[in-house]
């Protein structure tokens, strides 16, 4: 016979209701676009009263800056579509029964791909593919889908098995258990992953220029080539700022997609 | 070996049973690169509204055996009748959602409120919004938590016994004729399981599903059960009767062993606390004149007051002598106050008493009402009674 003393933990847990988004972690959110705005004034302000030379004011003027980040912007932008449209899927399938014994393979070439020299991917691949933009963004997707594809599948190994048992249990099919449950729950651990690939994507980008792939690259390229300090400056810290705003996206997305409850 | 087990003198039932009979066939689980089957030819008949437990030694098969009713795991071998449906080779996403199942920690998901999670079934078997919506507030209901303040929080917001609740609204939602429950109570303190097993006897008595309850606990399994199926490695069915028939004849060494040494005390789980002769107290309304309570006590030579709220469910035992120094019976409600159910056993009342340091504990009957009041001296003369019954 049990005697059971332990009155206090009958006690129920006081929470209120849909307690989340706690202010502590909103006003974290909130330094990191004001540090960035601030550096961004300072130097907008810089460009416009600084004295330049002719070979670093073309680069650095408004229109050719512009472009610069376009350029950047749009390399990014694609590489992280195609990253997404593989990593996420490929990392769903790699959980799924009989593909579970692929994945130290898959994994195994994806990390490769990040642990290869990134430059001298950029330039493997140029030889193979040609120069330009499409193999820049093939080079930049085999560096960056491995925290997606690996947190894809640690999001979804980390949902509670039981849960999966509970959902099979009561009916669901596989797939509606994946859709409303395992992914649901895995939503916080993806989109870090996703955030970690986009911030690598911003900063490898600028290696895109040693294959005519355009962006910022140029101007640090052209800043060391031709030892302009200036245009080296200026294309190391835009790069930093545009990283620091990806990534301060993400962070935001990431509070607001995850899943009430947890 | 197989050898069909039935029960043609079923216990006469008076009450109400929405359950089908579950009849297995020559069920078999083989893994492959092990020689023994998991689960060994199990032919075993359930009737319609009883409930069943499974016990025996971790590893014996019996989780196996639940899991395969539901075909979460696929048998190897043999059938499976719902009523006198072969259902071994119907589409197992169908069949389970005519099969409520129940998990330890009720499994209910994490990122869904307490009602989406128990209307997940109903929304699958495509019921329209409003039917859903009056069915979640009626389980709710059902399993004792109030829908206006459960119905939109987050498991997370919610005690284990509260979330246990829910696990068991959200199996019963499409109103299966089949419970399975695998270890339900494992994980929750044991005043909150006596009270999750109370709530079950309960909702079992106005339901009357088929219950399918693995457990490791025996005295859970005479607590639940109509009938108790102890098994032995590969699911060996060993002895499958009532709680008192094993108590009193375990059919062989095995189930004197695994019943255990106690064995006499644990006729104080089959006695329920309402076939013991109750104690009426004297009760009194809060807000009532102090004064007229303590002349009644007094003339009734009592020395304790259940005080009631407005329907008549205890909240607190204050002595005569606490209450003379008030005007009128104070309206505090006690989160102490030790309280059973009627079907709750002596061992559970016992346990309450224990935990509440309290030499008595009051007992509620429909609708939580007061029933009346059991004291220590009552659950030692049952004890007395059974060691003399034993030894005699």
């Amino acid at each position: 016979m049990t005697a059971a003393v332990d009155l206090a933990v009958t006690a129920p847990e006081t929470v209120e209701p849909g307690g989340r988004r706690d202010g502590v972690a909103w006003r974290g959110l909130l330094v990191q676009p004001a540090l960035i705005v601030v550096v961004a004034v300072a130097f907008v302000v810089w460009r416009s009263t600084a004295t330049l030379t002719d070979a670093e004011a073309r680069p650095l003027g408004w229109s050719a800056l512009g472009g610069s980040i376009l350029d950047h912007l749009q390399l990014v932008a694609v590489a992280a579509v195609v990253v997404l449209a593989v990593g996420i899927p490929l990392g769903v399938l790699l959980t799924r029964g009989p593909f579970r014994r692929a994945s130290p393979l898959v994994l195994g070439v994806a990390n490769t791909g990040q642990a290869a020299p990134a430059i001298g991917l950029f330039v493997l691949l140029a030889t193979w593919l040609g120069f330009g933009f499409g193999s820049a963004v093939v080079a930049l997707v085999l560096y960056s889908v491995l925290p997606v594809l690996r947190n894809t599948m640690v999001g979804l190994q980390g949902v509670d098995a039981r849960l999966v048992e509970a959902g099979r249990g009561m009916g669901m099919s596989a797939l509606a258990v994946l859709l409303r449950v395992e992914l649901p729950l895995a939503v916080p651990v993806v989109l870090s992953g996703v955030r970690t690939a986009l911030v690598l994507l911003v900063g490898t980008a600028t290696l895109a220029t040693f294959i005519d792939g355009g962006g910022l690259g140029l101007l640090i390229t052209t800043g060391i080539n031709l030892n302009l300090d200036t245009l080296l400056y200026s294309g190391a810290l835009l790069v930093a700022l545009l990283a620091l705003a990806v990534d301060w996206v993400g962070r935001v997305v990431e509070t607001l997609a995850r899943p009430k409850g947890l | 070996m197989s050898e069909t087990l039935t029960h043609a003198g079923d216990p006469a039932h008076d009450r109400t049973v929405s359950g089908v009979a579950i009849r297995l066939e020559g069920v078999t689980k083989r893994y492959p690169g092990q020689s023994e089957p998991a689960v060994d030819a199990v032919d075993l008949e359930i009737a319609a509204g009883e409930t069943v437990m499974f016990v025996g030694p971790s590893g014996c098969g019996k989780t196996t055996l639940l899991k395969m009713l539901n075909r979460l795991i696929e048998p190897s071998g043999g059938k499976i009748f719902l009523g006198d449906e072969d259902v071994t080779g119907q589409d197992p996403d169908q069949l389970r959602r005519r099969i409520g199942y129940v998990i330890q920690a009720g499994g209910l998901f994490p990122h869904m409120t307490v009602g989406t999670n128990i209307g997940l079934v109903p929304g699958m078997l495509k019921w329209d919004r409003k039917r859903i919506a009056e069915r979640i507030d009626e389980l709710l209901d059902l399993v004792g938590l109030d829908p206006e303040v459960y119905r939109d929080r987050f498991p997370k917001e919610l005690s284990g016994g509260q979330q246990q609740r829910v696990g068991v609204a959200r199996a019963l939602a499409a109103d299966p004729p089949v419970l399975l429950m695998d270890e339900p109570f494992g994980a929750v303190d044991p005043i909150t399981r006596q009270r999750l097993q109370d709530e079950l006897l309960r909702i079992q008595e106005e339901l009357g599903k088929t219950i399918v309850f693995v457990t490791h606990d025996f005295d859970e399994a005479v607590k639940l059960g109509d009938r108790i199926v102890v098994f032995d490695v590969g699911a060996r069915v060993v002895q499958y009767d009532t709680p008192e028939a094993i108590l009193a004849e375990p059919a062989e060494d095995y189930v004197a062993d695994f019943v255990g040494a106690g064995a006499t005390l644990k006729q104080l789980t089959l006695t329920r606390v309402g076939d013991t002769g109750l104690h009426t107290p004297v009760t009194a309304a809060a807000g009532e004149d102090s004064a007229a309570v303590v002349t009644r006590a007094t003339a009734a030579g009592e020395q304790y007051v259940v005080v009631t709220d407005g329907r008549g469910r205890p909240i607190s035992w204050p002595s005569v002598a606490e209450l003379t120094r008030t005007t009128t019976v104070p309206a505090t409600r006690d989160e102490r106050l030790p309280v059973v159910g009627l079907r709750s056993t002596l061992n559970d009342a016992l346990d309450t008493m224990l935990a509440a340091s309290q030499g008595g504990v009051v007992v509620t009957g429909r609708r939580d009402a007061v029933a009346g009041v059991l004291v220590v001296e009552q659950v030692m003369a049952a004890i007395q009674s059974t060691r003399g019954e034993t030894r005699g």
